[in-house]
């Protein structure tokens, strides 16, 4: 793969990022506004520190934001667009086109991490440890919710694409365990909740930081085997032209 | 060395089937190095198609295809350096500026061109920091243009380039597409207008229902039909029995369609003098006058017309 290639578009891929001011709404301002207002002005009734409750929820909700929203419209456009199909035929190729897309995510994901833990801080977060773990789950979060926003960008019309993506980005939201705990949530949904990528990876990071010794295994399997079924639902479906 | 060194393209007995329609049923076509290769047919006749099998996009069905001596599938991270590419329609981020595509594009290529003369070359010196949806269409065709030249490509493939551009750019491009011939690079056009094949294609096929239905340069293609003739428009209802008599020709050889005439036979002077001189004794108006030999126009027409 062209190194040089795909450190260009990834470059460019974050320039278009930066300026789709809705696509910084998403990443950025909703995860920062959910950590701020569960945090300063309604409490989740949680037993212990709601910042402890808290951060990983909205950490959970960044990698949602960044891996299925912000790519997956992105992605969808381009392909509305014939942006894919052009750079197909160029050096960068395919495989360079997915890892330049790759490196946007990772760099929105840094950017969206660091300013969500100098907010956590700043209110009287106090980090337990756990952090590599936190960040491998997270990681694995990103495979699960890229494979989800790629899956919908390469089978579905660019606006069908962005109103499903929106439309599950606040779904999962909810039934995420992110804002406020699933146990507040009935019997029924709650059972659903649990099975769906979003609370699997919020419940994996919440055990990491709370205790690395101690994860919650069920929660890491649901998280894995999203992992692995997403992507690879995307790689056999996706397609290059809308 | 093999045969894919003598020629720049080589395609035997192309096929591309899309569900249960066949879009290529057999093109087979060699492009010599160096030369404006044009791919002419009506709508759905497979000239895309064609093209993006060439380019790599899409897989052939049957048939063997070789660019710069590579299979285009299989080995198109070999091939892609060394091609440029200008698709029919879109391809670009609206949210770029024009000049950040250019740059983006050289870091593509090793020994890119520079993005301030490529620029220049198509005239967007002055839209550099215009977002890509701001362009005009022939603004944004200009634009694909220079990104299809950045890598200083051995094979160039313009898929329908002058579409949606005004008459002075469309001249410019022609210009500019000429040059690139003379400096050595092979070019593979298709196009809607023939006047551009005629003037700008060393060689030619015409392809329809995915079949080559003719090929050669535009001389051999006009010249296989050498249907002279004399066209005029005068007042409906004139006498056809009458000008064929006039003009010494049988009145077969002479049609009317509302007040458009047409006489197939050389346009010597003295023909075009008899035809004259009846409308004058006749008192009839001469409202335009064309005569000439078969354009590339006729052989299309005459070669697609099932298609209506």
């Amino acid at each position: 793969m062209n190194r040089r290639a795909v450190l260009a578009q990834a470059r460019s891929e974050t320039t278009l990022g930066l300026r789709r001011g809705e696509s910084l709404v998403v990443t950025i301002g909703i995860p920062v506004g959910v950590l701020l207002f569960f945090g300063r002005v309604s409490q989740p009734t949680v037993d212990g520190d709601p910042l402890a409750f808290l951060v990983p929820g909205v950490l959970a909700l960044a990698v949602m934001s960044s891996a299925m929203v912000s790519l997956g419209i992105g992605t969808g456009f381009d392909r509305r667009f014939g942006v894919l199909k052009r750079l197909g035929s160029t050096p960068l190729g395919r495989p360079g086109l997915l890892a330049a897309k790759t490196l946007y995510v990772l760099a929105v994901e840094v950017i969206q991490i660091t300013v969500l833990l100098v907010v956590a801080v700043a209110i009287g977060w106090e980090p337990a440890g756990g952090i590599p773990l936190a960040i491998l789950f997270l990681l694995l979060g990103t495979i699960a919710f890229a494979g989800l926003g790629m899956l919908m960008a390469g089978t579905l019309r660019a606006e069908a694409n962005l109103a499903l993506a929106n439309g599950l980005y606040l779904v999962l939201l909810f039934l995420g365990g992110m804002a406020y705990p699933l146990s507040r949530l009935p019997g029924g949904v709650q059972a659903v909740a649990n099975l769906l990528p979003a609370a699997a990876l919020a419940e994996s990071v919440r055990g990491a930081l709370a205790d690395p010794m101690d994860v919650p295994l069920r929660a890491v399997a649901v998280l894995l085997v999203w992992a692995t079924v997403l992507p690879l639902l995307a790689a056999r479906l996706f397609r290059w032209e809308e | 060395m093999d045969a894919g060194a003598q020629w720049a393209i080589e395609v035997a007995g192309l096929e591309k089937t899309y569900g249960d329609r066949r879009a290529v049923d057999g093109i087979s076509l060699r492009v010599a190095p160096g030369e404006v290769f044009g791919i002419l047919g009506p709508n759905g006749a497979g000239k895309t198609t064609t093209v993006e099998v060439l380019e790599g996009y899409r897989r052939a069905d049957g048939g063997a295809v070789r660019v710069l001596g590579l299979d285009p599938w299989t080995e198109g991270e070999r091939l892609r350096p060394r091609i440029g590419v200008m698709l029919q329609s879109g391809g670009l981020s609206p949210g770029l500026r024009t000049i950040e595509t250019l740059r983006l594009y050289t870091a593509f290529y090793d020994g890119a061109d520079d993005p301030e003369r490529l620029l220049a070359l198509v005239g967007l010196t002055d839209a550099a920091r215009t977002l890509v949806r701001r362009l005009s269409g022939g603004q944004y065709q200009r634009l694909s243009l220079a990104l299809a030249l950045v890598g200083r490509p051995e094979v160039l493939f313009l898929d329908e380039p002058t579409a949606g551009m005004d008459p002075r750019a469309r001249a410019a491009t022609w210009d500019l597409i000429r040059a690139l011939r003379d400096g050595g690079t092979t070019i593979v056009l298709t196009t809607h207008y023939l006047d551009e094949a005629e003037s700008l294609c060393d060689r030619i096929v015409i392809v329809d229902h995915g079949r080559v239905v003719a090929a050669g340069t535009p001389d051999e293609l006009t010249g296989a039909a050498p249907r002279h003739e004399i066209r005029f428009s005068s007042r409906t209802g004139l006498d056809l029995v009458a000008l064929a008599d006039a003009v010494g020709v049988t009145v077969a050889d002479c049609s009317a369609d509302a007040g458009e005439y047409r006489i197939a036979a050389p346009s010597d002077a003295r023909r075009v003098g008899d035809l004259a001189a009846h409308l004058l004794r006749i008192d009839a108006p001469l409202d335009s006058l064309s005569t000439g030999r078969t354009t590339l126009e006729d052989v299309f027409l005459q070669l697609t017309e099932e298609d209506g």
